[in-house]
């Protein structure tokens, strides 16, 4: 056997099996048992908008590359699709289809494409769509629904008007109503524990995350009240978006810190403003903005936790 | 409990070919190229010219370079050529060629030593004179690595038989079948430091090896077995010393500036051969292997064998798509099999493409796998980005000249991006602006 022609590249040879898309599509799997209790729980209707913003989403991102000249095979990588669903999840019951097409358009125009694209975008995609449908459709945006969408008011929203909240049991298997995609959060559990086993995620960010936000509705006394340490913090964590936020919103690889202290840093940051949106602020929910903020100041954290190197001990030259 | 260090990934063995097989001699070719230079630093003079008849273990390369070491011939016969030949670290090398008489006579300088009539001085000679260099594939000479700095006093001399690399067998079948030179020559070097504490370090997938030293050993309490988690890449110097020693060593040091000797377990076991044959460093062990390769294993072969003589003699099942020297973590990709085993050359892989598939370079998406998987805690993302752009301070600022291209970042990218090469790019652009400045 001769050797004519030998193929010449700078090491390492071997390469892991990792890819972006091999992570969505994890992230994906990850997100199906909740998605598809939000089916269960409220009807047929809501699966067609969990289909309408990945769909909506890669739909958009084929489109506006191709305005931008660039190859459509980066809308495919399951990114565009990641981002469609968490907006679909972030969307009430009763929210129209044609709410979650226009989000998944904002995601992935304003929200990605107009940085550049995958890798370049400051804030989560799907949480800045989801911030201007707030604001732009806020009474749509907040129709809540319970099963066979019969209007009714989150758990979130009824402890903050002082009404009775569901137990924590309904709370911890998703009997209660909410965005779809914060329903039981035992199934988000299960999904963010395998992005964390499969070191897609980082366990930091959920932990500080969520740790932050126990300890402080714990401590703090609400509105009107005056006695510490007298919160309900399981409460708390088990309702609104915190569990789907803190392990699939607030991990996003572009938006979130590279630095092992700097997702500490976002985590602990976004509890602190979550627990006082909560606690204080003129909305029943704060876990969006707390996200937004802290991904604002990425690139900050980044800068100030860099940690040290193997060879930054002392004696070093 | 196996011990390691703080980073790392965990490619695939790919060992279980060549592992059980034990080490056969290959008979030495027609001709053999001595390239002048097979080590980290100044390059050799020739001490022989063309035309002359050298004899086995002849030295015919030398150099007054504080940090060199000499080359001898491979085989007796005659210098056929002096001349710039390709060289598996990719360049061109000058390099002697020596057309073999297949009479293999000794040079009268070769004579078996006894190490316990030696003074560590006259060891510390013997092994510059004999050749020895970091076989595992650094290549830095033995002999300086034996002399401390000035206020620094050695205390721990550690035999590398991490092998973390996938595919490389060489040290695992040397340590199985050459346990007692092994240790034999780690004493040496205990002797010439006058180190009282010794360690060789393996990986847990090596438990016939870790079994053959402990035996070995036996009941000695001067030398430990040290069994290390199979990671990659527990064989690098500064990992191996964090692993074993739970020591660092400050960036722009070596490990002999915190008292520590770090050699390759072959490299040991060449120094004890040396002293029972009084034959320099002109053989090695091989490990091949890859997918393109019909018989693989490990031979034993003279130094500047080629590596098609020796594809040709473990037959080639298919047209590489890559020819390796070395590892496939850390190997150098030859354009030409028409290069000569060299005294650091662990091993030759004829990879398939399906083996080391091509992969196409993508946005970097923050994910900060490189960061997290770093044995030296550096930022591989940072310094590619920032060494890609030219800005070296940058580059510099985020840890380019702590990085030793080990390549777990590369190979554990989403995006497939090559960091190690823009990182290699960095860290050159850095030195060139320092020469400049």
């Amino acid at each position: 056997m001769e050797i004519k022609k030998l193929a010449v590249s700078s090491s390492p040879h071997l390469h892991s099996q990792n890819s972006v898309r091999r992570a969505m599509l994890w992230v994906l799997a990850a997100l199906a048992p909740a998605s598809l209790f939000a089916v269960y729980y409220y009807g047929f209707y809501v699966l067609v908008l969990l289909v309408a913003g990945p769909v909506a989403a890669v739909a958009s991102e084929a489109l506006i590359l191709r305005l931008r000249r660039k190859p459509i095979t980066a809308a495919f990588d399951g990114s565009a699709a990641v981002t469609g669903l968490l907006l679909a999840l972030n969307v009430p019951a009763g929210a129209s289809w044609w709410l979650v097409v226009m989000g998944a358009l904002l995601a992935i125009g304003i929200g990605k494409q107009v940085f550049g694209g995958i890798g370049h975008n400051p804030f989560n995609p799907a949480l800045a769509a989801r911030a201007i449908l707030v604001v732009s459709w806020p009474e749509r945006m907040t129709r809540w629904v319970g099963p066979g969408l019969v209007s009714s008011a989150t758990p979130l929203a009824e402890y903050r008007a002082g009404n009775l909240v569901p137990s924590h049991f309904d709370l911890f298997f998703g009997f209660r109503p909410g965005s779809l995609g914060e329903m039981s959060v035992f199934l988000l559990l299960v999904g963010g524990i395998t992005l964390i086993c499969l070191e897609i995620i980082d366990w930091k960010i959920p932990v500080s995350f969520i740790g932050t936000v126990a300890f402080l509705t714990w401590v703090l006394p609400r509105e009107g009240q005056t006695a510490f340490f007298a919160g309900d913090p399981i409460f708390h964590v088990l309702s609104g978006g915190l569990i789907l936020g803190a392990f699939f919103m607030a991990t996003d690889w572009t938006t979130s810190p590279i630095t092992k202290r700097g997702r500490i840093v976002m985590g602990v940051g976004a509890g602190i403003i979550t627990a006082i949106i909560r606690l204080y602020g003129g909305l029943p929910e704060g876990v969006t903005f707390a996200i937004l903020i802290m991904n604002a100041c990425t690139p900050l954290i980044d800068r100030y936790t860099l940690g040290k190197s193997y060879g930054s001990v002392r004696g070093a030259a | 409990m196996a011990r390691t260090f703080v980073g790392g990934v965990h490619p695939p063995y790919r060992k279980d070919k060549t592992c059980f097989l034990p080490i056969e001699r290959l008979s030495a070719p027609k001709t053999v190229v001595i390239p002048l230079l097979q080590h980290i630093g100044g390059i050799n003079a020739p001490l022989v010219a063309v035309g002359e008849r050298v004899l086995f273990g002849q030295k015919i390369g030398d150099s007054d370079a504080p940090i060199a070491c000499p080359v001898h011939a491979s085989v007796s016969g005659r210098v056929i050529a002096l001349e710039k030949r390709g060289h598996p670290n990719g360049r061109e090398v000058l390099s002697l060629v020596i057309e073999n008489d297949y009479a293999d006579e000794v040079h009268p300088s070769v004579e078996p030593k006894n190490m316990d009539d030696m003074s560590p001085a006259d060891l510390l000679q013997w092994i510059r004179e004999a050749g020895m260099v970091g076989m595992g594939g650094g290549g830095f000479p033995t002999h300086a690595k034996l002399t401390p700095p000035a206020g620094v006093t050695l205390d721990a001399v550690l035999l590398n038989g991490a092998e973390c690399e996938p595919y490389l067998t060489t040290d695992h079948r040397v340590m199985v079948e050459w346990a007692e030179d092994v240790v034999l020559g780690l004493r040496c070097l205990m002797k010439v430091t006058g180190v009282k504490q010794g360690y060789i370090g393996v990986e847990v997938n090596k438990q016939d090896a870790l079994a053959k030293l402990r035996g070995a050993v036996a009941a000695a309490r001067d030398i430990q077995i040290v069994p290390l988690a199979v990671k990659y890449p527990q064989g690098a110097e500064q990992q191996l010393i964090q692993a074993c020693l739970n020591r660092r060593v400050p960036k722009g040091k070596r490990p002999v500036h915190i008292g520590v000797v770090v050699n390759n377990v072959h490299t040991a076991q060449a120094i004890a051969h040396s002293l029972h044959t009084g034959l320099p460093c002109v053989e090695r062990v091989v490990t091949v292997d890859g997918a393109a390769v019909e018989r693989p294993g490990n031979v034993l072969v003279r130094i500047g064998t080629s590596f098609a003589d020796i594809l040709a003699e473990r037959g080639l099942a298919s047209e590489p798509y890559k020819l390796l020297s070395g590892g496939p973590m850390m190997g150098i990709a030859m354009h030409t099999p028409a290069v000569p085993v060299c005294k650091c050359t662990s091993g030759i892989l004829a990879l398939s493409r399906a083996e080391s598939p091509a992969t196409e370079a993508m946005t970097c998406v923050r994910c900060a796998r490189c960061i997290d998987v770093c044995p030296m805690l550096i930022y591989p993302t940072l310094i590619a980005q920032y060494g890609e752009r030219g800005r070296t301070e940058e580059a510099e600022k985020y840890g380019a000249l702590e990085c030793h291209e080990c390549g777990a970042c590369t190979y554990v990218c989403p995006s497939h991006i090559p960091l190690v090469q823009w990182i290699r790019l960095a860290k050159s652009d850095i030195y060139a602006r320092r020469n400049r400045g």
